[in-house]
């Protein structure tokens, strides 16, 4: 089990918050594959650069291996400060 | 190793108070440079009225103490604290502290900008504006990221 969590832009726009995946993805790039295949939006927006990865709350390139209980979330460029 | 205090919290702060506890007792510091970053009432020519800041709760606080302890590798500090808010904020209301203190201000100087320039492009916070024309979430700029490579 994964749970992927969306963030500012993404959140509105896929009008989702959190989601658990029982899917077994082996990394962040095959995660996305996953993801894009609920609708042609979900597909557009993970594919972009509205959509940076982070995996156990450290940002994370594609690559990246995954196991299960990990917390990814995905999140537009960040504008704090 | 510098001292580091990271908070993330919808109540205001006081520099004063943050400047006085991270000086505390000692006086090893010759230094403190502090930076605030507040609401504008003007960005890209829509009337604001305020904003909302998002963030990742658990990440947050973990970027903004990665960022410190990078600070605190590269420059001899004593302190740093690192305040940022979250939730509805007014316009010209605090937004982000950054203060850093060192025996002396060169160090304290170049730190501080450090921490802020990281900041902006590393830890997960995101800005909605709310203006007279509705609200907009802030588009993250890229010359924040060139002067946070810089370093």
């Amino acid at each position: 089990m994964l749970t992927v969590l969306f963030f500012a832009q993404l959140r509105e726009r896929l009008q989702c918050d959190k989601l658990e995946l029982a899917e077994h993805p082996k990394n962040v790039s095959e995660l996305r594959d996953i993801l894009a295949q609920r609708s042609p939006l979900w597909k557009e927006l993970l594919a972009s650069e509205l959509a940076i990865a982070a995996v156990n709350q450290t940002i994370s390139s594609d690559d990246v291996v995954l196991n299960a209980g990990d917390e990814i979330a995905f999140f537009p460029p960040v504008t704090g400060g | 190793m510098a001292q580091i205090k990271i908070a993330v919290q919808e109540q205001d702060f006081s520099l004063q108070d943050e400047y006085q506890s991270m000086l505390g007792d000692s006086a090893q510091s010759g230094a403190v440079v502090s930076f605030i970053g507040l609401v504008r009432d003007f960005n890209d020519g829509r009337n604001v009225t305020g904003l909302k800041l998002e963030h990742y709760p658990g990440m947050t606080e973990k970027a903004l103490n990665d960022i410190a302890v990078q600070a605190s590798q590269r420059w001899p500090l004593n302190a740093i604290t690192i305040i940022h808010r979250v939730g509805q904020l007014q316009l010209a209301d605090q937004i982000v502290l950054v203060a850093v203190s060192s025996a002396h201000r060169g160090d304290a100087f170049q730190a501080c900008e450090f921490v802020m320039d990281y900041l902006k492009t590393k830890a997960p916070f995101w800005k909605k504006e709310t203006t007279e024309e509705g609200e907009f979430w802030v588009e993250a700029k890229s010359s924040d990221d060139t002067k946070a490579n810089s370093w």
